[in-house]
């Protein structure tokens, strides 16, 4: 006699290639089920991801376009990495970003008789710092006083996105914008400078391409990335074997907060050359790093590929609001369900079905 | 007494303001219990806010629309608790996840209500008699229907959690739910249930903005309430009594920067006082020597397998 035995075992190792599969898997049905609710919304599904891939992909300038979406998702996510491998869970790049495009425009505008070639370091400078001390803040307030990170960082959000709203309606308002909410324009040597006949700011796409090396070997090859990942891993076990957990979680705040600042300095001074209001800067860059961040399985390599997908996604998503007059917030349902997915199947990377023969007796 | 009618007026405001709150937070405090924590809160209200809005409109019947709504937010809580309880999956990221897609879903569905009035809104019905009473009658008694229900609710919830043999069970599971497992209470059920009841309750929270407090449907018209939820969570310290004060503390605030206003205080930053005011209160209720006193669910955002160390 013969009898089948199936288990379903936790998995020791998870190898690469059942991770990128799986989370290939996982987008695929997340776009399957969205492609449900646009038809149940009145629209071809088939022809929205026409729409999408198309604007995103099928032309020089659509690629160009992904490429500079996906330049604040990528320093943004690659922050994010660095935090999460903590568990410190920072969802604030939004509000972190929007802070390093108010330092950019403070220096930019503000902040006379700086000798013209320094304007923009010291605008990056001004911004990483802005940005890190944003993050710092609810870093200190999680490892001092236990208030949960992901309350205080959303909060922090709210309140540099309506500091942004009090600055461009405020004291801020350019004089001579007509009575829209944006700042004045910076002088031209306060600007990013593009690859001509694009709107890519190479100056920060290297920024953030560094930056994901940079986290790389971070996290891999120092001892303050083995901390921040045995932090992440077992936090007690990181404490009893004398590692400071307050400095490595004020450090990772610092570090995911001050690239979501450079992000926002990107934004400002390479795109919109001014300040503007704060969904102007951002439609939500901070919040789709998340996904990016994950998506790349907390890995900062990955985050590259990573984000160049969610910037196609967004200008994806732009092309078919024009085509197909969907709201803006239809990317939220895309970031929210390829979300879920992708955690529904990590089940298939955590464990494994193991079919065993016996033989009877 | 001239200052009456202005005192009388702030504290109807504050209860109204903070009503929505106060569902989202009794809801959040049983899933919580339970020892599941779900951030997919300003999701969930948000759903419940376009789809009472929604039903409320083509059925004229506002309480058909907050029976939707509750529905519609308890379903999303489904999805949370399927990837938390079965799939065992991080709670942080299925709650946000959770809130994405309630923005967007949203927002897709609402377009069409955008400037849409909404005839057959709930409107206060002051208790007779009561509403007459100074300071007290106006603060409570002059209110919709939905408000009078949550002053019932949390004192009920309260009682239940605390002590009824169901209650005690389902702290138990947020507590330490390998023990409750072997004294024979369904781990898994009680986390269904509850993180269901959750989403329930934040959908009367988001029908409460849309079909009594506006009453109209804004896109994004939760501005963060559902985050302030979770922080006013931790702020109750799990406790359905201590978020009826929470709540309106919070509605207090959030008035407040409707009555500044007129005294030339910038709007943007009168609206950054809600969101500050939750940070510090995070700082007040989170000390580890007051999660210790009160009893913070120990096993919360741990998933439950039998047999396995969490």
């Amino acid at each position: 006699m013969l009898g089948i035995r199936v288990r379903v075992e936790r998995r020791a190792v998870t190898p690469t290639w059942l991770l990128a599969a799986a989370s290939a898997l996982s987008v695929a049905s997340a776009l399957l089920a969205i492609s449900a609710l646009f038809w149940w919304y009145g629209v071809d599904p088939l022809l929205a991801y026409r729409r999408i891939f198309a604007g995103a992909f099928g032309s020089t300038y659509g690629l160009l376009e992904t490429l500079v979406k996906s330049i604040p998702l990528m320093l943004c996510g690659v922050g994010l990495t660095i935090a999460f491998r903590a568990l410190v869970w920072n969802i604030g790049a939004e509000g972190q970003l929007l802070m390093g495009a108010v330092a950019a425009t403070a220096i930019a505008l503000f902040v006379p008789g700086i000798p013209k070639p320094l304007v923009l370091p010291l605008m990056f400078l001004s911004g990483f710092l802005a940005g890190a001390a944003w993050g710092v803040i609810p870093g200190v307030l999680k490892a001092k006083f236990r208030a949960d990170e992901v309350v205080t960082t959303l909060m922090m959000n709210y309140i540099a996105s309506e500091l942004v709203n009090y600055l461009v309606y405020g004291p801020w308002k350019g004089p001579e914008e007509w009575g829209f909410p944006y700042s004045s324009k910076f002088p031209k040597y306060a600007w990013i400078p593009t690859i001509p006949g694009t709107r890519i700011h190479y100056v920060t796409l290297a920024l953030a391409v560094a930056s994901a090396a940079a986290a790389y070997l971070l996290l891999m090859r120092t001892t303050i990335g083995y901390e921040i990942r045995v932090t992440g891993g077992n936090p007690d076990a990181a404490r009893y074997a004398g590692m400071n957990y307050f400095r490595t979680v004020v450090l990772v705040m610092l570090l995911s907060g001050g690239l979501a600042g450079l992000a926002g300095v990107g934004e400002v001074a390479g795109i919109h050359h001014r300040l503007r209001y704060p969904s102007g800067i951002s439609p939500g860059y901070g919040y789709t790093a998340i996904i990016v961040a994950w998506l790349g399985r907390l890995n900062p390599l990955a985050v590259i590929l990573t984000s160049i997908l969610f910037g196609g996604l967004l200008v994806g998503g732009d092309a078919i609001q024009v085509a197909l007059g969907l709201p803006i917030a239809v990317v939220n349902v895309f970031n929210g369900a390829i979300l879920l997915f992708v955690m529904g199947g990590d089940i298939l990377t955590r464990y494994r079905i193991r079919v065993e023969w016996r033989r009877g007796r | 007494m001239s200052w009456i009618p202005a005192v009388e007026s702030a504290l109807n405001a504050a209860v109204r303001a903070g009503t929505p709150l106060l569902y989202g937070t009794l809801g959040e405090i049983y899933a919580e219990r339970s020892g599941v924590m779900n951030l997919g809160v300003e999701g969930m209200m948000i759903v419940g806010a376009v789809v009472a809005f929604g039903v409320t409109l083509h059925t004229q019947n506002p309480w058909i629309g907050v029976l939707a709504a509750a529905l519609a937010a308890g379903a999303l809580a489904l999805i949370h608790a399927f990837l938390s309880i079965t799939l065992r999956a991080n709670q942080v990221v299925s709650g946000l996840a959770l809130t994405m897609m309630g923005l967007g879903i949203s927002a897709l569905l609402g377009k069409r209500y955008i400037g849409t009035p909404l005839p057959n809104s709930l409107s206060p019905t002051p208790i007779p008699i009561l509403c007459d009473v100074p300071i007290v009658g106006p603060m409570f008694f002059r209110h919709d229907p939905l408000v009078y229900a949550s002053l019932v609710l949390a004192p009920l919830l309260w009682f239940f959690l605390f002590y009824t043999k169901v209650g005690i069970n389902i702290r138990s599971v947020g507590e330490n739910p390998a023990a409750a497992d072997a004294l024979g209470v369904n781990v898994y059920l009680i986390r269904y249930a509850c993180v269901f009841f959750g989403g329930l309750l934040s959908g009367v929270a988001g029908a409460y903005l849309s079909v009594a407090y506006a009453p109209a449907w804004i896109e994004g018209m939760t501005a963060g309430k559902g985050w302030i939820v979770i922080g006013l969570t931790i702020f109750s310290m799990w406790s359905p009594l201590r978020a009826l004060l929470g709540s309106y503390l919070f509605g207090g605030v959030t008035a407040l920067q409707y009555r500044l206003q007129p005294l030339g205080v910038s709007p943007n930053l009168l609206a950054m006082l809600p969101y500050t005011f939750t940070i510090i209160v995070l700082l007040v209720g989170t000390s580890e020597r007051i999660r210790k006193r009160v009893g913070a669910p120990s096993a919360l955002g741990i998933p439950y397998v039998r047999g396995e160390k969490p």
